[in-house]
Formats: structure tokens, C-alpha cells, sequence
């Protein structure tokens, strides 16, 4: 839902980040405002996975130049836990496992974290057990995984909803969901996608970062961006979706091609 | 600064209790010979069968030499140089805990074991050992209308001389190796725990080692009799001040369970460890053994180790009696320069007996954690089993961590399994905690009690989330 008029969320500006030696954002130009839901889509490499784990404070990535602001604060000088305390959520491609470490135990500290940081009370385990059986319906998920080890041999598509339950139970602001869709079948990308769209609100926005249009048949994107190099090569609407996946990433390569015979 | 490193900080904590408590202190000369032997037993007031013992464990250790199989490097100990008996000024053991020294009782009110009849925990009966002497046990009577007995070894030498007897050196005999031969001639105090046939011991019983003394050994001996069909469950805790000299502490200590008895064991060690660069600590020589002599009897280890700069021990079960059982749950956390050669040996001769071992071992910084055990089965131990786990965690990229797993089996229809794992806290595992909001240093202390779970669960109610804040204690600090 696009509303000029709302809030800006997150506002990316000129952001640049390396892992170890290596250049890999070199310039993107984000803003996001409260109802928005956005699409990055690229080609493996081309960055938008690092802008995931960038915004989210991953310690192996550096930021080299730009700046970041979450509602007027600077997100980028904030350790990683403090960043998902105020709002800001990733949704991890490949979710690890912590054996050892209780499910339920796991949302519940997460969830106190971030209900702290709002100035609501912390749950007891028994209230809180009450909140994770209602949310675990935005999933479909069965209670039983609440007594296994954190992603503990969960299959991929368990490991998503999991992913999603987290989300429902921490209610962000923003929400950037690395590569949500990869490795779904389609009752499983169902489900997530569902999942997503019943969280999905007037005062909060989504970032999905994603491969393939499918993701997108389910989660109607309000923009879709296309990432090269390090940066926004384009924006449109979801149509531009469309375009992608009928003409293929071959455009994009064309594009970057022009782009730097310009610069030459 | 990299996670590593953070991590690397947060398990270098300062010790908390390394304080000394000023309490005039009645010592020996340093220095071990016959005399002093005869001296520690005459101050006493020991039976002749006790001297004898002593003095019969004195010779066979002059003729044995310092086992050096383990992994553990330490400079010689010069045996000479070390004080073997040291006692607070206040000769009799008093009746009433009202007369003993308050300095005492605020020491180990300050350790979290108040002895005072007004705070005592409610369910526990505590032992209290201060250097050589136990200074007071609580609730003896309310335990001796059950017929159990629970005092300091030097009191039941005294009360109960036939049962000491008995027993003393029938586990782990003087002879057994270089320090159960070096305790059994110098040994100062412990404790002595009788459960008579059918009793089920109506509390959890507790002994606390507090080394006070800078120049002082500890050798505890400690003795734990369960008659048939009777149970108990023990647990030791210890502590000592920071100095930087080493302290040697040599215990022994010895479990007998009858037919259908049953004794669970748990130790908390929190000895000092030395500071990082690794100096000053206690040097742990720890033999501790159990029989199960009965059929159908059962004798539980489990430990947290998180002290002293060197440790070597290995809770054992000799297995005797048919379908007895001997458990071994372990968790052991080394940091700085700290040094542990720990695990156990299950001796299988019963048939039928069992065993299970699960172990898991930490390493931070430039530590260094061994797993070693034996297990081994006899000819007449048809149909014996056994399964063992070993698993080691890395933290920073200095520690070391190995695992020395002997299995000799003289049954061919014995079963036995081992597993083994190595695994370090990874940065993603951190980065997924944080990034739902969990801090940096309870996201460590999350995966470390995961990790330890399995063994945790084995402690006594009471002293399980006990040992969750201790391992929190040796990981908690300031993040930066």
C-alpha cells in the first residue's frame, strides 16, 4: 500500500560495504515508508543478500561509506540485538541450527527483548506459551516444534515457518526476508507467503529479497528493485516482475554494460 | 572488535571467590615424613588400625613415582614444600553451630552456604570443611532418626570406628596410584555418610570445601556407604582463595552400594583456576571410585568442573554386582591456561551391568580439556553394555580439546558404543540469537548450558540451575 504521506521507516543513502576485501554494496539508494512492501530481485552476486545481513549488522561485513536511518536513527552505529529490539527483523536464508537450546525458550527470551524495549511487561513462560500457540497459527505450525532445539533437524520448509513464527511473535517494523521462497515447495511457500501477507499492515513495511517471480505471485510487491553490482539498477512497479521473468536477467547485464561505457 | 575475540573476553572473568578469610590458623611444619604422619594421626586421637593404615600407605608411597601419562604439563611439586595439616584455632568441634567462630559462618555465608539454623537451606544437610577440619555439619539429628549417619570422616572415626574399619580403603586401596597413596597417609578431614539397609535418605546431603590456607594441601577423604536397598544423593562443592602460589589438593574418595543400592554423587568444582597468564591455582589429583557390590545397584557421577588449573580425575564404577549400573555424566569448562585430564573408568564384572557415560567439555581460551576413560569388560560380564558420548566445544581459535577413549572387552557378547563430536560456537549461531534481539553474552551462555544440558539435567534439583549461574558466573563480563 503506497501513501506518500506515510512515516519513512528505513532510509538507505549511498550505501557502501565490504566482506573482508572484497567491495560488494557500492552505492544503493533505498527509502521505505510504513505500509510498503518491497521486492529486491538480482542475479546471485549481485549484492542483495549483503544488504540483508548489512541492515541487520552481520559483525563479517563492513560498511565502507553511506548511511543507514531507521526512524530518524542511525541503524548502523547499533549492536545486531539492539537493531531487532527497535524493529528491524531478518528473516535468514539458511536459519542455523543451536542444538541444545530449547525453541520455546529461545522465542520467549527474543520476544521479552523486544517487548522490554517497547516498555511492555515480560511474559512468564505460561502467558507466553498462551502468545506462541495463537501466533504459531500465522504458520500452521505444530506445537511440537516448540520443544525441539532451535531449527534442530527441521526440513528446509520447517525452518522457514519457523522463521516466520519469529517474525509474528516480535511484530517488527521492518521486515527483510532473505531468499524466503528458496528451497519451498508449493504448499510451504504457501503458507509462508500467507504468513507474510496476514503480518503485513498499515504501520509496518517488508522487505522481500528474492530470486524468482513466484514469490511474488503469492506477495503482491508495491516495488520491485532490481539489484546489479552493488546497486539499484532499476525500480518499477511489480510489473517490472513481470518484465524479469519473461526477459530474463540478460537486460540487466546489457544495462550495466551502457551504464559503464557512460561512466568511460 | 571481532566475536572471537568478545567471546574470548567474556569467559575471562574474575574469580569471586578468592577472598582470604583472617582466622588465626594452628599449622604443621611444611614437609612430609613419618613423623608427620604419626602427627596428624596423634591430633586426631585416630585408633591404632588408622595409624597402621597411614603409616602402611606412607611407606608404598615413597616406593611409587608421579604418574606423568596424563596430558597435563606442570612444573615438579616439591612435596616438601607443602603444609599437611592447617585447622582454625578452636580445638574441640563445638555441638551447637552457635559457638563456632563467626568468622566461620560469615565465610561460608559469603560462599552461599549458610549454615545458621535461621538461614540453612531447608532441605539440604551441609557437611562445612574449612583447610583440615570440618567445622560443622547441620541437621544430623534430624537424619540420625533415620538411622543416617552424615559427619566428618574424623568423627566417624571416633563415633563409629568398626564401620570405618570396614570400609576405608576397600574401593580405592592405599596402594592404588601416587596421590590415593599420598591422601591415605596425610588425609584430613571429609565426610562419612552411612544409609542403612532400606533407607531412603530423607534429604539431599552436601559437603563444601573452602581452602583457606596459602602453603596448606587439602586431601579430603571422603567415604559413602549405602546397605542394601537404600539411596542417597551427595553433592561436594569447593572453593579457595586467589594466590598466587599452587595449592595441591589430594582426594580420595569412595562409594560402596550393596545389593539394590542406589548413590548419586554430584560435584560442583570451583577451586581457583589461576589467573590468565596461568598462575596460582589448585592442583586437583582427584581419585574417586565406587563399588557396586550388590546386584541390582546403581552409582552415579556427575560433575561440573570449572576450577583449578590442573585437574586429573576420574570418577570410576567397578561393576560387580549383576545388572548393576554405573553412570558418569560430565561437564568441564577450561579457560586461560587451565589444564584437565578428566573422565572416568567403568569397570564391568557383573553381568548384565551397564554403564553410560556423556561428557562434555569446553575449551576457552589457551586451555586445554581431555576426555579420558576406560571401559572395560570382563569375561564373566555376559551381556554387558555400555554407551558413551564425548563431546567438546571450542571457543576462540587457542584452546585445545582431545578425547582418549580406551575400550578393552574380554566378552564378545558385550556391547559397547562411543560416540564423539567436536563443535565451536560459530559466528552465525551468535549473529541468529543476536539478530532476535538476545545480547551477545547470554546468546554464549544460551548455547554453553545447551550444550551442557544433558548433564545439567542430572544434577539434583536444588544445585542444577546452581550450576547453569556458575557456568553463567565463568562467562559473564563486560562485551567491548
Amino acid at each position: 500500500m503506497i501513501r506518500p504521506d506515510a512515516p519513512v521507516l528505513l532510509e538507505i543513502r549511498d550505501l557502501h560495504a565490504r566482506v573482508e576485501d572484497k567491495a560488494i554494496l557500492k552505492g544503493v539508494n533505498l527509502t521505505i515508508r510504513a505500509g510498503e512492501i518491497h521486492a529486491v530481485m538480482g542475479r546471485n552476486g549481485s549484492g542483495k543478500s549483503t544488504l540483508s545481513k548489512v541492515l541487520a549488522g552481520h559483525p563479517a561485513y563492513t560498511v565502507t561509506g553511506g548511511s543507514v536511518t531507521y526512524r530518524g536513527e542511525n541503524l548502523l552505529e547499533l549492536d545486531p540485538e539492539q537493531r531487532a529490539r527497535i524493529g528491524v527483523f531478518l528473516g535468514f536464508q539458511y536459519p542455523v541450527e543451536i542444538p541444545g537450546v530449547s525453541n520455546l525458550e529461545f522465542l520467549r527470551v527474543s520476544t521479552n527483548a523486544r517487548r522490554a524495549e517497547k516498555g511492555e511487561e515480560e511474559l512468564d513462560t505460561f502467558a507466553f506459551e498462551d502468545l506462541v500457540r495463537e501466533r504459531l497459527k500465522v504458520v500452521q505450525m505444530d506445537p511440537a516444534f516448540l520443544d525441539r532445539s532451535v531449527n534442530e533437524g527441521f526440513s528446509g520448509g520447517e525452518k522457514k515457518r519457523n522463521e516466520i513464527l519469529q517474525m509474528a511473535l516480535l511484530e517488527p517494523l521492518v521486515a527483510i526476508l532473505d531468499e524466503t521462497d528458496s528451497g519451498l515447495d508449493i504448499d510451504a511457500l504457501r503458507i509462508v507467503a500467507g504468513g507474510v501477507n496476514q503480518l503485513a499492515n498499515a504501520d509496518n513495511a517488508t522487505l522481500l529479497i528474492t530470486h524468482y517471480q513466484r514469490l511474488l505471485d503469492a506477495i503482491t510487491p508495491d516495488y520491485v528493485h532490481v539489484m546489479a553490482a552493488g546497486r539499484i539498477l532499476r525500480t518499477g512497479g511489480k510489473e517490472l516482475a513481470l518484465e524479469l521473468e519473461q526477459r530474463g536477467y540478460d537486460w540487466v547485464d546489457q544495462e550495466l554494460a551502457a551504464l559503464a561505457a557512460e561512466v568511460a | 572488535m571481532s566475536n572471537a575475540q568478545a567471546v574470548g573476553d567474556l569467559v575471562s572473568q574474575p574469580y569471586k571467590y578468592g577472598f582470604v578469610t583472617d582466622i588465626e590458623t594452628e599449622k604443621i611444619a611444611k614437609g612430609l615424613s613419618e613423623d608427620v604422619v604419626r602427627l596428624i594421626s596423634s591430633k586426631k586421637e585416630e585408633p591404632p588400625f588408622l595409624l597402621d593404615f597411614r603409616l602402611r600407605a606412607y611407606k608404598q608411597w615413597l616406593q611409587m613415582r608421579e604418574p606423568d601419562w596424563a596430558a597435563l604439563g606442570y612444573p615438579p611439586i616439591d612435596y616438601q614444600d607443602v603444609v599437611y595439616y592447617a585447622a582454625p584455632k578452636q580445638q574441640q568441634k563445638k555441638a551447637s553451630l552457635d559457638e563456632v567462630d563467626p568468622k566461620l559462618l560469615e565465610t561460608f555465608d559469603k560462599l552461599g552456604i549458610p549454615l545458621s539454623e535461621q538461614k540453612r537451606l531447608s532441605n539440604v544437610a551441609v557437611d562445612a570443611v574449612f583447610d583440615s577440619v570440618s567445622i560443622a555439619t547441620t541437621y544430623k539429628e534430624k537424619l540420625a532418626e533415620h538411622g543416617v549417619i552424615f559427619c566428618s570422616i574424623s568423627e566417624a572415626v571416633k563415633e563409629h570406628p568398626e564401620l570405618i574399619e570396614r570400609y576405608l580403603g576397600t574401593v580405592v586401596p592405599s596402594n592404588d596410584n601416587y596421590f590415593a597413596a599420598l591422601n591415605s597417609a596425610v588425609f584430613s578431614d571429609g565426610s562419612f555418610v552411612f544409609i542403612p539397609k532400606a533407607v531412603e535418605c530423607p534429604m539431599e546431603l552436601s559437603t563444601y570445601f573452602r581452602i583457606n590456607s596459602g602453603d596448606t594441601g587439602q586431601f579430603e577423604r571422603t567415604l559413602i556407604v549405602a546397605e542394601e536397598g537404600a539411596s542417597v544423593s551427595y553433592l561436594e562443592g569447593c572453593t579457595a582463595p586467589m594466590f598466587d602460589t599452587n595449592q595441591l589438593h589430594a582426594a580420595v574418595v569412595e562409594l560402596v552400594a550393596l545389593d539394590d543400592a542406589s548413590i548419586k554423587y554430584s560435584t560442583v568444582q570451583n577451586w581457583y583456576a589461576g589467573d590468565e597468564n596461568g598462575v596460582g591455582g589448585i592442583y586437583n589429583f582427584v581419585t574417586k571410585r565406587g563399588q557396586c557390590r550388590g546386584d541390582r545397584s546403581k552409582i552415579s557421577w556427575t560433575q561440573v568442573e570449572t576450577g583449578s588449573a590442573i585437574t586429573w580425575k576420574y570418577p570410576s564404577c567397578v561393576l560387580q554386582g549383576a545388572d548393576s549400573v554405573g553412570e558418569f555424566y560430565s561437564v568441564a569448562l577450561t579457560n586461560n591456561k587451565q589444564q584437565a585430564d578428566t573422565g572416568t573408568k567403568m569397570f564391568h564384572v557383573g553381568p548384565r551391568s551397564r554403564s553410560t557415560i556423556v561428557s562434555k567439555g569446553i575449551s576457552a581460551g589457551r586451555s586445554a580439556n581431555s576426555y579420558r576413560g576406560l571401559v572395560q569388560i570382563g569375561p564373566k560380564a555376559v551381556g554387558a553394555r555400555n554407551y558413551s558420548q564425548c563431546d567438546s566445544m571450542l571457543i576462540g581459535d587457542q584452546a585445545a580439546a582431545n578425547t582418549y577413549p580406551y575400550i578393552r572387552s574380554q566378552q564378545p557378547q558385550a556391547s559397547v558404543e562411543h560416540e564423539a563430536s567436536t563443535c565451536r560456537i560459530s559466528e552465525d549461531q551468535l549473529f541468529y540469537l543476536q539478530s532476535r534481539g538476545i545480547g551477545f553474552e547470554e546468546a554464549v551462555s544460551m548455547m554453553v548450558s545447551g550444550f551442557c544440558r544433558d548433564v545439567f539435567n542430572q544434577l539434583p534439583m536444588e544445585f542444577a540451575a546452581e550450576a547453569d549461574k556458575l557456568l553463567a558466573l565463568k562467562l559473564e563480563g563486560s562485551v567491548g
